[in-house]
């Protein structure tokens, strides 16, 4: 087959637009998102008087608005990753600011409690379950993302899987920050990271050969 | 001037394309060709392989320029794209040819057509790959792409409706750029 026959079949071919790669991802997304908040509620629901802790302690909004920040800066890297030759600098730069916050939080938990109390903060109530649970409720989103991915072109296909993996494990966290009684920046920077990061890994090890083309 | 021209050029083509326009996107694939020759046979060369026939990677890039074409930014410049897939395809093939090589996306920006006409001999590997397909999408893609029929005239040879015959093309492709993909030569 000559190349001029190749592009006769693919013109003929092209006459049938192909639906643009933002909308397959939310299209997929969307139902991955419900089977997580079906997941949630069916077997952690929201943590008794969410609200007032909300307005009461600062610590609560700031782990449930960081995660879901997380989550929002995570799918633009994750659709320039899979862009051949798009621009991703300013948008993995804005990403470090989640990093940075939570650094500061940190910071202030510890100047505001004694040394004596810093353990306790960081192991919390509830950790092994954090680990179990941020996959558990990142999995539908994870899958629904990584299918979408498919029809996308990564120059780095491991990492582009670690960007959905981080976009599925941030929407997996903030469902979960609404359940977890631990609020102190400490757990969360300890915790939630571990929780987060497998989610980012198993992404860069399922991408490296599920998008690959 | 000239590079800036012919990116507004492929841009507006591009465009075109992606709301389904057939003659917009044959002209594009068709302006693209010497041009992808070109930056094949460069590539090939850096890589130490400046005999090989360019035109196997030629045809490995047009099917993935088509196949990927929605992850084309319509805001955004078109031959940044276009690199990128010829980069990542061009070190594909070097790769299956046990090299591994760094090939600079800049080293693309300046790449004119290549004034050889295209080479009138088949090409093998896209014709080994499509005997490899399942009868259906060989005899749609073949129909269509060496005897230049429509998907109507395709419906009518094979008795499929046209649906069908839309669907085994488009699988055929999608088939022919994995078997590019994972044959080792």
């Amino acid at each position: 087959m000559k190349t001029e026959d190749l592009i006769r079949a693919l013109a003929v071919d092209g006459r049938t637009p192909p639906p643009a790669l933002g909308r397959s991802v939310g299209d997929r997304l969307v139902p991955g998102i419900i089977i997580a908040i079906g997941t949630f509620f069916a077997l952690l629901g929201p943590r008794p008087g969410l609200l007032t802790a909300l307005t009461d302690d600062p610590r609560v909004f700031f782990k449930i608005g960081l995660t879901f920040l997380l989550a929002c800066l995570a799918a633009p890297v994750m659709l320039q990753l899979v862009r051949p030759g798009a621009e991703l600098r300013h948008f993995s730069l804005r990403l470090a600011i989640v990093p940075v916050l939570l650094l500061i939080a940190v910071l202030l938990e510890l100047f505001a409690f004694p040394e004596a109390d810093w353990g306790i903060r960081l192991v919390g109530h509830n950790a092994a379950f954090c680990l179990k649970s941020i996959p558990l409720l990142a999995l539908a989103p994870f899958c629904a993302l990584l299918l979408a991915l498919r029809r996308g072109a990564p120059s780095r296909p491991a990492l582009a899987g670690a960007a959905a993996g981080l976009f599925a494990g941030a929407i997996g966290a903030t469902l979960y920050a609404t359940h977890c009684p631990d609020d102190s920046p400490l757990f969360v920077a300890t915790w939630y990271s571990i929780g987060i990061g497998l989610v980012t890994a198993a992404g860069g090890l399922i991408g490296s050969r599920l998008l690959r083309w | 001037m000239r590079s800036h021209d012919r990116e507004q050029k492929w841009a507006a083509l591009m465009r075109a394309a992606l709301t389904g326009d057939e003659a917009a996107y044959q002209q594009l694939l068709r302006d693209l060709t010497p041009v992808l020759r070109a930056a094949a046979r460069r590539g090939l060369s850096a890589g130490g392989y400046a005999g090989m026939d360019a035109e196997d990677v030629v045809q490995e890039t047009l099917l993935a320029i088509h196949l990927k074409r929605q992850t084309w930014d319509v805001a955004s410049p078109f031959s940044p794209w276009l690199w990128a897939i010829v980069r990542h395809k061009t070190i594909d093939a070097l790769r299956r040819r046990g090299r591994r090589i760094h090939v600079p996306i800049e080293d693309y920006e300046d790449v004119l057509g290549s004034d050889e006409a295209e080479p009138t001999m088949l090409v093998e590997d896209i014709d080994r790959h499509l005997k490899g397909l399942p009868d259906r999408q060989r005899d749609v893609v073949r129909i269509i792409a060496v005897d230049g029929a429509s998907i109507g005239e395709a419906a009518q040879q094979l008795a499929m409706s046209a649906g069908a015959v839309r669907v085994a093309l488009h699988r055929g492709l999608a088939a022919l750029a994995a078997k590019f993909r994972m044959g080792e030569a």
